[in-house]
Formats: C-alpha cells, sequence, structure tokens
C-alpha cells in the first residue's frame, strides 16, 4: 500500500502548491463525504481549504411528511413496507419506521428494490409498499422493479417514491446565492447514470468549476486538485475525474427505463424547499401501483424538528458542530435530524470519524 | 424519539445498549464486581480467584461457513473467559427451542458444540432446555455461562494499557460479520469468506507463557476492533495510535464493505484477539502467537502514547490521520 501513501502524497504536495487564499469546495455527494473522512483528507489539506458537505445525501434530504405518510401506511393492516435500512430510525414527527416495527407493524429492511419482486410474489395476501428512497443512481433499479412487476403481472406490489433528481437541487443550492462555494465536486455515482451535460449550467449560469470525482481518496485528491488547476487558470468547465466509470453522455438504457417509468415533479427538500421538478412520481400508465395514490395518502407539509440543523447544514451553512444538537440531544443511536442517521450523512460523518483538533 | 420501548437497536452494543446497562440495569443490580463491566467479572475468594461470564446467542442463519450457533456458544464465552487470562473449568448450555425445531438440526448444533468444548479443553458441566410455542423464538437461541481460574500473578483488564505497550493482533479482520451476512443471501452476493469463530483459551495460555505481564486482551466482536480500542484507551485513560496499513483485511471482506458501505474497523469477529504488552515483551509474544494456529497471521497494529489520553488516533493509508470513535447506531443483522 506504499504506493497508495506515495501517490497520496503527491497530489498533497501539488495542492499545497496551488491552493491560493480562501477556498470554499462542496463534496455534493455523501458517499464522498464519508471516504473524506475515513481517509482522513482533511488533515492533509491546507488550512485556508475548507471542503462543506452538500445535500447529496438521500435519506437527509427526505422531509419529515413523507416519512410520516410511510408510517401511517404501515399502520394499514393489509401492508408491508419495505424499506433501505437508514431510514428505518429516521424521526418522523412523532416516531419511526423503527419503532413501529417494535410495535409490530409489518417492515422490512431489503437491500435491492429487485428484493421487492420476490416477496410481492411470496406474499399474496399482502399489499407490498416499496418505500422508494434514492437519487438517479437508485432509479433505474427502481424502474426496472416496476416494470418487471408489471410484465409478470404481480398486482400486490407498489411504489411509494421519495425519489431525487440532483441537478435541480444543486441549481436551486447556487441561486439561493448563500451557499458561497468556489467549486464542486460532483457526484460521481450519480453521473455514471446521467452524465456531463446535466451540470453545465454551473459553469455556463453560475460561472463555477465542478469536477465530476469517483470515491476513492486518491480520485478525490485529484478531484481536488483539478478543481485548484481551473481556478490557477481562471476557468469554470465541468470536468470528470472519474472518466473509469462515467461517460459524457452517461448511461442511455438507465435513462430510458427511468424516462419511461417515472416523470419529474416539485419535491420539497429538507432544508432546501419545494424544487420544481426534481422528484420523480410513476408515469399515468403506472398509477394503479402508485401507494400514495392507491391508499390516498394525502402529503401534509410538515415543520422540521425545532432545534434541528440539518437544512442548514445540507445546504453548506453550517458545519455539524454547529448545530446545539450535535452530540448531546443528538446522536447516531437516538437522532434528531436525518444528518445524524444515515451512514452518509454529514453530521453522523463527523460524529463517527471524529477529527483532532 | 420515544424510550418507552425496547428497539432492536438496543441490542446492537453502541450507546442505546450502554444506556439500557447503565440506567436500567445498573441502578438496580450494581455491585462492585458487575461494575467493572469487563468481558469476564473476576470473584476474589480465599484460595483463587474466579472468572465468571454469560452470553446469549441468537445468530441468524443458525449454521453458516465456518460455524454454527453451537460453536459459537462454546467460542463465545471460553473467549470472555480467556480475555482475562483464566482457564475455563466448565461450562452451561440453556436451549429455548421453538415449537416444531427440527430435531436433526438440534443434533447438529450440539454435536458442533461437543466438538468446540473438545477443542477449547473445557467440559460442558450443566444445561437446560426450554420449548416456547411457534413464532415465540426464531427456532433456536442458546445461552451459555462459563467458570475460569485465574492464574497467579495474571493481572489481564481493560484498564491497564501503559504508554509505550505494543498493540498486537491476531490476524485479519471482520471474517465473522461478512462470513455471517453472506450466509443469510440478503445481500444477492455470494462468496467464500469463513467466519474465524474459534476458542481463543490455548493461544492465551502459550501467550501468558511467553509473558507474563500481558496488560490488556480483548475480543473484538460485537463493534468491532475501533470500538474495542475505544474502550481501552478510554478506560486505561491513554492514547493509542493505530496504523490503517498494518490491519489485515481480507480483499473479499473489503469488496463487500466497499459495496456495503461498511467500515471494516467495526466489523464483529469471533476468533480475534487484541493484545497490549509492555515493549520488550512484545516481539517474544508476537512469535509465540505466529506459531499457534489461531495466530499465524499476528501482526503488530500499534502503539500506546501518553498523548491524547482516552482517544485512538488512526494513521491512514494515504497518511493522513483521524479518530477511531466506538460504533453507534448502525443497524446490524444478529450475528452473535
Amino acid at each position: 500500500m506504499a504506493h497508495e501513501d506515495v501517490l497520496a502524497q503527491t497530489l498533497v504536495k501539488e495542492i499545497l502548491r496551488l491552493v491560493d487564499g480562501k477556498l470554499r469546495f462542496m463534496e455534493v455527494c455523501g458517499t464522498h463525504t464519508v471516504s473524506i473522512f475515513r481517509s482522513g483528507i482533511r488533515s492533509l489539506l491546507p488550512k485556508g481549504l475548507e471542503l462543506i458537505s452538500g445535500p447529496g445525501c438521500p435519506v437527509c434530504v427526505t422531509p419529515v411528511g413523507e416519512i410520516d405518510r410511510a408510517i401511517a401506511l404501515t399502520r394499514l393492516k393489509e401492508v408491508t413496507l419495505l424499506t433501505f435500512g437508514d431510514l428505518m430510525r429516521v424521526p418522523g414527527a412523532s416516531s419511526s419506521l423503527s419503532y413501529e416495527r417494535a410495535l409490530g407493524r409489518d417492515i422490512r429492511v431489503i437491500t435491492s428494490p429487485l428484493d421487492a419482486l420476490k416477496i410481492a410474489v411470496g406474499a399474496q395476501n399482502r399489499k407490498i409498499v416499496l418505500f422508494a428512497v434514492g437519487f438517479e443512481t437508485t432509479s433505474p433499479a427502481i424502474a426496472a422493479t416496476v416494470k418487471e412487476a408489471r410484465r409478470r403481472e404481480i398486482h400486490n406490489l407498489y411504489l411509494l417514491s421519495s425519489q431525487r433528481l440532483i441537478p435541480p437541487a444543486i441549481k436551486t443550492l447556487l441561486s439561493s446565492g448563500k451557499a458561497n462555494v468556489d467549486g464542486l465536486l460532483l457526484p460521481g455515482h450519480v453521473s455514471v447514470i446521467i452524465g456531463k451535460a446535466p451540470y453545465s449550467f454551473i459553469a455556463r449560469d453560475f460561472s463555477l468549476m465542478g469536477v465530476i470525482t469517483g470515491f476513492e481518496p486518491l480520485d478525490i485528491l485529484e478531484g481536488i486538485c483539478m478543481l485548484l488547476r481551473q481556478k490557477a487558470q481562471g476557468r469554470s468547465e465541468i470536468e470528470n475525474q472519474y472518466r473509469r466509470a462515467v461517460k459524457d453522455q452517461g448511461n442511455r438504457l438507465a435513462l430510458q427505463i427511468m424516462e419511461e417509468v417515472f416523470q419529474p415533479v416539485i419535491a420539497r427538500w429538507r432544508g432546501l424547499g419545494k424544487i420544481p421538478d426534481s422528484g420523480l412520481t410513476l408515469r399515468e400508465e403506472f398509477e394503479d401501483m402508485d401507494a400514495a395514490k392507491v391508499f390516498d395518502l394525502p402529503l401534509e407539509d410538515k415543520e422540521d424538528p425545532p432545534g434541528c440543523c440539518c437544512g442548514e447544514v445540507l445546504q453548506g451553512l453550517k458545519s455539524p458542530p454547529d448545530c446545539p444538537l450535535f452530540g448531546k440531544r443528538c446522536t447516531p443511536d437516538d437522532p434528531i435530524g436525518p444528518c445524524m442517521v444515515s451512514s452518509e450523512g454529514s453530521c453522523g460523518a463527523f460524529y463517527t470519524y471524529g477529527v483532532l483538533q | 424519539m420515544k424510550q418507552d420501548r425496547i428497539l432492536l437497536a438496543h441490542g446492537a452494543g453502541g450507546k442505546l445498549t450502554h444506556d439500557l446497562v447503565e440506567k436500567l440495569f445498573l441502578p438496580s443490580l450494581d455491585n462492585e464486581i458487575l461494575a467493572s463491566l469487563d468481558d469476564s467479572a473476576i470473584i476474589p475468594t480465599e484460595r483463587a480467584r474466579l472468572a465468571f461470564t454469560t452470553d446469549s446467542y441468537v445468530v441468524k442463519p443458525l449454521f453458516f461457513p465456518g460455524g454454527d450457533i453451537g460453536r459459537l456458544s462454546v467460542c463465545g464465552t471460553v473467549n470472555d473467559l480467556a480475555m482475562s487470562g483464566a482457564r475455563p473449568l466448565g461450562i452451561s448450555t440453556s436451549f429455548i427451542l421453538e415449537e416444531g425445531f427440527p430435531t436433526q438440526d438440534l443434533e447438529r448444533v450440539v454435536s458442533s458444540i461437543k466438538e468446540a468444548a473438545l477443542e477449547a479443553g473445557v467440559m460442558v458441566v450443566a444445561g437446560d432446555t426450554k420449548v416456547v410455542e411457534h413464532g415465540a423464538a426464531e427456532g433456536l437461541f442458546i445461552t451459555t455461562s462459563g467458570v475460569g481460574l485465574v492464574p497467579d500473578g495474571v493481572d489481564i483488564r481493560g484498564s491497564r494499557a501503559r504508554p509505550g505497550d505494543i498493540v498486537i493482533i491476531n490476524g485479519p479482520i471482520g471474517d465473522h460479520e461478512i462470513g455471517v451476512l453472506l450466509a443469510r443471501g440478503e445481500f444477492s452476493l455470494k462468496g467464500t469468506i469463513v467466519s474465524d469463530c474459534a476458542p481463543l483459551n490455548g493461544i492465551v495460555q502459550a501467550m501468558l507463557t511467553a509473558c507474563g505481564d500481558i496488560h490488556v486482551l480483548r475480543d473484538p466482536t460485537r463493534g468491532g476492533l475501533a470500538t474495542v480500542l475505544w474502550e481501552i484507551a478510554n478506560a486505561s485513560q491513554v492514547g493509542v495510535i493505530i496504523d490503517e496499513d498494518k490491519v489485515t483485511v481480507r480483499q473479499e471482506v473489503r469488496g463487500v464493505c466497499d459495496l456495503l458501505g461498511f467500515d471494516p474497523l467495526y466489523l464483529a469477529n469471533e476468533g480475534k484477539l487484541v493484545a497490549f504488552v509492555p515493549q520488550d515483551e512484545a516481539r517474544g509474544v508476537l512469535e509465540t502467537m505466529r506459531a499457534d494456529p489461531l495466530g499465524r497471521e499476528s501482526v503488530v497494529i500499534g502503539r500506546v502514547v501518553d498523548d491524547n489520553p482516552g482517544k485512538v488516533l488512526l494513521r491512514t493509508k494515504i497518511g493522513g490521520h483521524r479518530l477511531l470513535e466506538p460504533l453507534s447506531g448502525e443497524q446490524i443483522p444478529r450475528i452473535c
């Protein structure tokens, strides 16, 4: 592993050489946040260069109202709710899925949306609802699950969609003018699906630079170098560091199946408010699988928990330790805000991977 | 969130488990021996010091590559005794069976209890059986308790780490948790990872022959290596520095971790031990460990320092550093 060490040192030297004055780069994606903490990248960067976490944690941006809608569904006797593990402990207004499960509700953790097909086939007398949270990375697999259920005439599988799209959130964040960032490390996995073009507004409309970046520590160091080089040369472009996985045009097949099954809708993001065309809902021809419609569960707009700074943390306006609840009333074991729950949430990462001051 | 119900997380070994012990159990049951909260209770008698421990096993699935609930229930208890340096004298096994459980499976479990006990050189000296209604338990739960004798002069405790001590582990981490995880078949992943489940009393006795003054021994089970190191740094109020480079993780285990977002430092092991030994005895202990079948891959992973008492500093592979904190809030499947 000495090899990795030497390459890292070379990149860090280059970063030290290029840094000029104070700079703030946002890593949009939670997977980046975790990798940065785990590998100790922050400890290698010069003081003037600040990395801040963005809104790219799907569980974190899911608003209270949507958690409560899922909880309401589990109280229907005929319903089995399938969810990804991270969502279990996200607090709703007065309960969480994990608390509801302790009361005996039928809630199961799955790791792949395709598991839903097997479960639905095996439990014909139950109504199986897949609570789908995620970005462009997971949406193609969820779309494939929906199509497959239709093809195999599985009639007891429904989708409760809380899916989100990344580019509209970045646009809203930058438009607000509050984020105060000099450049963006753009998410690798999302970009595998959507490619480079959807980010072009970042350079065009905001004169900011962005680099699509992989998740290994060396990828991230190189991504930072590329941003610094653009800065030094006075460029504002979208570049691709993660060329081994991301093609400029993205994954056409995946985009096609998403397009076939879902359509963009206005959606609320925790911290960012309502953003046009930033959510995904089932198209009309799949409406009979839309749990929100079939079970007639209206979505209530609810306030975030008082005192919780997740909203500001997600916009890069606050660092987790700035929140009065951080590490005191809000811990990964007993979280108040979702940023502390998810393994990709920045509060959770700050708490788990403490940095020696 | 409301605290009026027991959640799965109360059993995960993190802060909620800790709270349950501190706020619910200890206020009623506290005494000098229990309060030390070590893996084994050390009961002083006129003629000898007895080590006593108990543990329940609810692993799912019951059978996994490298072991089953029977083997696990013997090794877990023997290892808790061994981590105090005690020689196990005898263990008890208590079965809670669900109505309808296949007799053949029970025979299989009992036969691996027999084998593991033979391997550890310990007798099963007491037992109990209860059967509950269908649905009241998932197949089979086992509780084992064990009694051991702590040899004269041996004083191994979490609070005895001293600056200068060398930190040694007897092999790669994470095999048990990932092996069991894959055996559950929930991740559509296939692998050849085998649980490291093994009785460690033999290697511990060999280590004690090489160095009678081992300061700390811990088996990094639930919560993994990171949690155990943090507990020791805290109990001893010393700093610990670990080199990420030196901690071995099998490639397959690392691959699964990358895929699922796990950190190998928090994965459970059932046949690993971490030893804190005085610097000038480290070489001898390491050689002894490497001569044992359960210690062939033993390595020095770090050292104890004066700085930053109560903290564990990890030097990362790319030359950065970060603190290792105890496991908190993860939803872990039943692995022990």
